[in-house]
């Protein structure tokens, strides 16, 4: 049995979310491959190799790849997949994205977010904004699988000693190309592997209150995120959002200010290890998954909190 | 330009979900049912291409049982000129909807079908991607803004860095993400006029596609709860409760 994995990465780098993704394969038990497909990915490849447990890095470079289209990386894969019992990906934009192309392909229904491996062939999923959990029994012949990264601890990154072997990629599909990005530029850490997340909502007011919480993100060493109702209204970039259909979080400190904590919020945090609420509305169904609270005025509270930390 | 859109009936997001006893599923017995959220968002944007002279025609389609009627009429009073319900007993899952949907895209060659992201209730994020792949199309995911241009569609998509802008080469699939647009609300005079608009039912067999599902649910239970924590009293309370009972700063 030998398990794919898509390497989650930015040419150069390695995202921490492929190790959350070799771990969840470990699970399942087989060998593991590990596939970057990219352009100049070298970099990529090489931390892949290091990662431990797997035994062979496929290293598809290819211009056609750079932009990581869908319908060209779906094809590289489907390429590959007779060798293969599982093909994993982790459940970020470009996981949900290329997975369900090439489950299609082969005539696979796709198991998305897993956030546990009962057996090889049997997997638990959250399902409605995490208010049930399905355990699903796949009857495909090859496993096609989104894996929730918060589900699994990410392997070392070190340790593992893989060769690597580079292989071609199919030609550009021609169907798709890519115009332009606007990437969110932040010196904090990425808001999927935070250790601390401070995330602001409508209670903020305006993109400019925003501000407040900077020092309080900094004193902590935490990303930023938002919920959805402060990336509606325009105060931050859609990137920040936590919940069912935004990111899932589960750092070991979230600091929900100025959110009601509705159901489509709190599937996307609930799995903090702790959650902390500033909410001026004692009712707020926050507090109900909160371990601290505070009720109160954020904009009085935040600053406090800040001077607090500074004793 | 013919424009497909899918809608699927669900669970209204308001609804707070309860999972069954028996551990089968979870309770859709007297439950408020909806369109999903990111499909108004679909069909809202057909809409406007049809309004901007670039649409000529909208279908929405429906898979499900006969109660999806109801929501293809809300299709319709949006907006859509006709609707089909495909219709079956059977659980549907993402990979038998989109072999249906590329049945009738093969029947009525729209030039872009717009799908919701994600259906809130299985939260598969599938469809629209398989239904990409089994027609051999283009696919832009995630939409945050549809421009099209001249046999092509320049889609900006939400992505986890950020914003990223692709242009994709029609006939296309594009899925929708929360800030395409702002749905309208429909309005009485729009709902009688949907009453008269064409309904078309058919079945997955009359299709030649096979439903049956490949995914067994063995079972469904509730997540682990959380319990409430406890109120502080101030910033200096909740300061040293992080710092000494939690130890997590
Ligand atoms: C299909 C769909 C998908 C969705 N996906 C997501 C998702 O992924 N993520 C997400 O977050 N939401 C999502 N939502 C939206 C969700 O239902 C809620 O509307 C949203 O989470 C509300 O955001 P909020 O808590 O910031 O705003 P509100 O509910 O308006 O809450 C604002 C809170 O701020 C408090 N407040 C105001 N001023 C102050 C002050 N000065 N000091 C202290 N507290 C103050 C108020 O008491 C209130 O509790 C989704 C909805 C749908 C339909
Ligand atoms: N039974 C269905 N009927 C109509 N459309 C559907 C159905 N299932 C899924 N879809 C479409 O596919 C999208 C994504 O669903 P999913 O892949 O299940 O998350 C939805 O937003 C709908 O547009």
């Amino acid at each position: 049995m030998a398990i794919l994995v898509i390497a989650e990465h930015d040419h150069g780098t390695l995202k921490v979310a492929t190790r959350n993704t070799v771990a969840a394969a470990q699970k399942i038990g087989g060998e593991i491959h590990v596939l970057v497909a990219g352009h100049n990915a070298d970099g990529a490849a090489r931390a892949a190799a290091q990662i431990a447990g797997v035994a062979k890095v496929l290293d598809a470079g290819a211009p056609q790849l750079g932009e990581l289209l869908a319908e060209n990386v779906a094809a590289l894969v489907v390429a590959l997949a007779k060798g293969y019992t599982h093909i994993l990906a982790p459940a970020t934009s470009n996981g949900k994205d290329v997975a369900p192309r090439i489950a299609a392909l082969l005539d696979v229904q796709q198991i998305s977010e897993i956030i546990a491996v009962e057996s090889p062939d049997t997997f638990v999923r959250p399902i409605y904004a995490g208010n049930a959990l399905a355990t699903v029994k796949s009857r495909d012949a090859i496993k096609v699988i989104t894996v929730r990264t918060t589900g699994f601890d990410a392997v070392a990154s070190t340790g593992g000693n893989a060769s690597i072997e580079k292989i071609e990629a199919p030609a550009d599909s021609g169907l798709s190309s890519f115009v332009s990005r606007e990437v969110s530029k932040s010196e904090r850490p990425e808001l999927t592997s935070a250790k601390i997340v401070v995330s602001g909502g409508r209670g903020m007011g305006s993109g400019e209150n925003f501000k407040i919480l900077e020092p309080l993100a900094d004193k902590l060493n935490a990303a930023m995120g938002a919920s959805r109702a402060a990336v509606d209204a325009g105060f931050v970039p859609n990137d920040w959002q936590v919940g069912q259909t935004g990111k899932i979080v589960a750092p070991d400190l979230y600091v929900a200010i100025g959110i009601s904590g509705a159901i489509q919020h709190l599937a996307g945090m609930k799995d903090s290890r702790v959650i902390v609420a500033i909410n001026k509305d004692e009712e707020a169904p926050i507090f109900q998954v909160a371990d601290y609270g505070i009720v109160g005025d954020l904009f009085k509270l935040v600053p406090e909190l800040v001077e607090e930390l500074k004793k | 330009m013919k424009v497909l859109v899918s809608v699927k009936r669900v669970i209204d997001y308001n609804v707070k979900v309860r999972v069954k006893s028996d551990g089968t599923g979870v309770e859709t017995a007297n439950v408020k049912m909806s369109m999903n959220p990111f499909d108004e968002i679909a069909l809202e944007e057909a809409v406007r291409l049809k309004e901007a002279g670039i649409a000529t025609e909208i279908i929405a389609v429906s898979c499900g049982l006969q109660a999806c009627q109801e929501t293809l009429r809300t299709a319709l009073a949006i907006g859509a000129d006709r609707a089909i319900l495909v219709e079956s007993g059977e659980e549907l899952q993402p990979l038998a909807v989109a072999k249906i949907l590329k049945a009738i895209c093969q029947k009525e060659t729209p030039q872009l079908v717009i799908l919701g992201k994600q259906a809130i209730d299985d939260d598969s994020n599938q469809t629209g991607q398989m239904l990409a792949a089994l027609l051999g199309w283009s696919q832009a995911t995630f939409a945050s803004k549809i421009v099209m241009d001249k046999g092509k569609a320049v889609v900006t998509r939400e992505v986890d860095g950020g914003l990223e802008t692709i242009s994709i080469k029609l006939p296309a699939i594009v899925t929708t993400d929360l800030r395409l647009n702002e749905p309208r609300y429909v309005t009485l005079p729009n709902i009688m006029k949907a009453k008269k608009k064409p309904l078309e039912t058919l079945k997955p067999d009359a299709l030649g596609v096979d439903v049956a599902p490949r995914l067994q649910t063995i079972r469904v239970v509730e997540p682990p709860k959380r319990k409430a924590g406890v109120k502080v009293p101030d910033a200096k309370a909740l300061v040293d409760k992080l710092r000494n009972e939690a130890k997590v700063i």
